[in-house]
């Protein structure tokens, strides 16, 4: 290990999404940040949802689009009064077009603590196929 | 000599036009941030200070929230004085294996601790925190003397 110390972290704002499409219902709408990354076999996203639940997420794969879509509860009850706020509760929802073919029928997902990892297994086909070039 | 006709609503598009969509979204901005001003009370400056938290109260009680991805219960360390509350703990990102390639890294790991004084006294035998589905949720007793209490008006 280089560093001793862990760097502090920082604060980052809550970013809403640029161009929502209009809702039924009123609210916000945030786009959850990600890590994604491919290893041979599979790709995995790891996405910051925090207050969604399992049974508030909906993923959505069709033509290559990855949809995620988690609803949040606002956490407040009726009696309570605002001393001061520096974020708002909202939805959380971003769109991935997946260069990848993926194997719909073994996409995992697992919620923990807020955070989703989605793992997303490649068909056997696109997994790359080493080319040995001969010298002629 | 040049006649410009138009539409009977040609305000609606005129001030939708991309040139004003930038102006919207500032007078939005300004709305929200007016809004926020005017209720609250102790409205500390934006700390930007690592979490961002809501500090809400009722008759009986101070509400803490704050969004906490990615970090388990007990690896959020919380102490209280009568009148103040710190929120400490590290946010750990997994390191994946060795064939990982990454396409996006946004999410970031690290240090935080924050203190926030509050606007009363609490009780701090009976405070409790919670913290699910990555977000923290302090109940914070008022100490009775920070609690409205009734008095009668007497007649004479």
């Amino acid at each position: 290990m280089t560093d001793t110390e862990t760097k502090a972290l920082q604060v980052k704002e809550k970013a809403e999404l640029a161009h929502p499409m209009e809702q039924t219902r009123p609210g916000l709408v945030f786009t959850p940040d990600v890590d994604i990354f491919e290893t041979e076999k599979e790709m995995i996203i790891l996405a910051d949802m925090p207050g969604v639940k399992s049974d508030n997420l909906t993923i959505d794969l069709r033509e290559a689009v990855l949809t995620l879509d988690g609803e949040v509860q606002a956490p407040e009850s009726k009696g309570e009064v605002e001393i001061f706020r520096e974020y708002r509760t909202g939805k959380y929802y971003r769109q991935f077009y997946l260069s990848e073919v993926i194997d719909q029928a073994k996409i995992e997902a697992e919620m923990k603590d807020g955070v989703l990892r989605l793992k997303l297994p490649k068909v056997e086909a696109a997994k790359p196929r080493k080319i040995s070039v001969k010298a002629s | 000599m040049l006649l410009f006709r138009r539409g009977p609503d040609w305000q609606r598009s005129y001030f939708r036009s991309p040139f004003f969509e930038e102006f919207n979204r500032m007078q939005r901005e300004l709305d929200r941030l007016s809004d926020s001003f005017s209720r609250g009370v102790l409205r500390e400056e934006f700390a930007g200070v690592f979490p961002l938290v809501n500090v809400m109260e009722d008759g009986e009680r101070y509400f803490i929230r704050a969004e906490l991805p990615g970090i388990k219960a007990d690896e959020i360390d919380i102490s209280v004085t009568s009148n103040s509350i710190s929120i400490s703990g590290e946010r750990k990102i997994a390191i994946e294996g060795e064939g990982a390639k990454y396409h996006r890294r946004e999410r970031e790991s690290g240090k935080f601790s924050r203190v926030l004084t509050l606007p009363g006294q609490i009780n701090t035998a009976k405070v409790e925190a919670k913290s699910i589905d990555g977000i923290l949720n302090v109940v914070l007793p008022k100490a009775d003397i920070g609690k409205p209490k009734q008095i009668t008006v007497k007649a004479n």
